[in-house]
């Protein structure tokens, strides 16, 4: 009984996470050519894809290599793109806390945006539902498209060394991660700390790079969360 | 930046990324996240992307600083779809064909 339902939740998961690999796949195969094109190796190239599996921080680890970043502001900006999933690590436990110690691991290994919020949203219409039933729906998500990530990342990184110069990558990455960035100006407080954050690192632009992006980061969100402040307030 | 330098980073990422992930779920369990401490992770991706960003659209290396209409246009259609459809591969293909174009119009 049991494993029966925890089977059909991990197929649930699976099904579910299907149509956001149109979104991540390309991604990944951008993220494989983009590497390559920055100096990458192979191997380096699979071990970043593979062992920090999170999209938008390799992007910004790429960029702040070729602006010729130090390596602590490399990290920090790196890292500073992952906290968000402070908040999805918090967000999860009434509903994944009761899981053994090596279950949450895993689930934090794949903590993407795409298993925590289709997670929460089936765990908060079926709360009823045994533990083990929703590490294995969010598992369902998030493993295959683990796997699909770092398959899809060497197919770029093979593609990436035959692409001849002149084809203007150099413009892929700003593209891309305005369009991570563009769907998520959802209200004032995200426009503004957007905002904060474009203006803030033109303006330090003559500061060795990486210093000023993390200044603006900084300033932004301190901006978005006072907007935030103001207008609950306000509300 | 030397290969060793390289792989360190990769590490450093590796074990930051994941001390991220699982800071609550596994390390500090259940216990609320403060109201300021929220609010202020709420606004990490936007508030970082577009400072890396910014500089590149306005002075883009590939003209040697230079503003470049071109990149500007392809940058601003990027933001303006995705803003627009919500959906990210419509936003990169609105940039891409913006840039493709106007780089094949301006020859």
């Amino acid at each position: 009984m049991i494993a029966s339902t925890v089977k059909s939740a991990a197929l649930a998961g699976a099904r579910d996470g299907l149509p956001f690999w149109v979104v991540v796949g390309p991604l990944s195969v951008l993220f494989g050519v983009l590497a390559t094109e920055a100096g990458l190796t192979l191997t380096q190239t699979l071990a970043m894809t593979t062992l920090v599996i999170a999209g938008a921080s390799q992007f910004a680890a790429l960029q702040l290599m070729q602006d010729g970043a130090g390596f602590w502001l490399i990290l920090a900006g790196a890292l500073a793109v992952n906290l968000r999933m402070m908040m999805y690590s918090a967000a999860l436990i009434p509903w994944l806390g009761p899981a053994p110690l090596w279950q949450r691991a895993v689930a934090s290994f794949v903590m993407f945006d795409q298993p925590y919020a289709l997670g929460v949203l089936r765990y908060e219409a079926r709360p009823a539902e045994p533990v083990a039933a929703k590490i294995a729906y969010y598992l369902g998500v998030g493993l295959p498209m683990a796997v699909m990530w770092v398959a899809l990342s060497m197919v770029g990184a093979l593609v990436g060394a035959r692409i001849p110069e002149g084809f203007a990558l150099d413009f892929a990455l700003p593209i891309t991660f305005i369009a991570l960035v563009a769907p998520m100006l959802k209200t004032l407080a995200h426009v503004a700390a957007a905002a904060t954050s474009v203006v803030v690192a033109l303006a330090l632009r003559g500061m060795p790079a990486g210093t000023g992006l993390l200044i603006a980061a900084a300033a932004a969100m301190a901006v978005g969360a006072t907007v935030e402040t103001v207008r609950g307030r306000w509300a | 930046m030397s290969d060793a330098q390289i792989w360190a980073l990769i590490g450093c990422m590796a074990v930051g990324t994941f001390l991220i992930r699982f800071s609550f779920l596994g390390l500090v369990g259940d216990r609320p996240l403060p109201g300021w401490l929220l609010r202020l992770l709420r606004y990490t991706p936007v508030a970082v992307i577009p400072a890396i960003v910014a500089p590149l659209v306005a002075f883009p290396a590939a003209t040697g600083g230079e503003t470049d209409p071109v990149r500007l246009a392809a940058a601003v259609a990027a933001l303006a779809v995705g803003a627009w459809r919500r959906d990210v591969i419509l936003a990169v293909g609105a940039g891409a064909l913006m840039l493709y174009g106007g780089l094949w119009i301006m020859g």
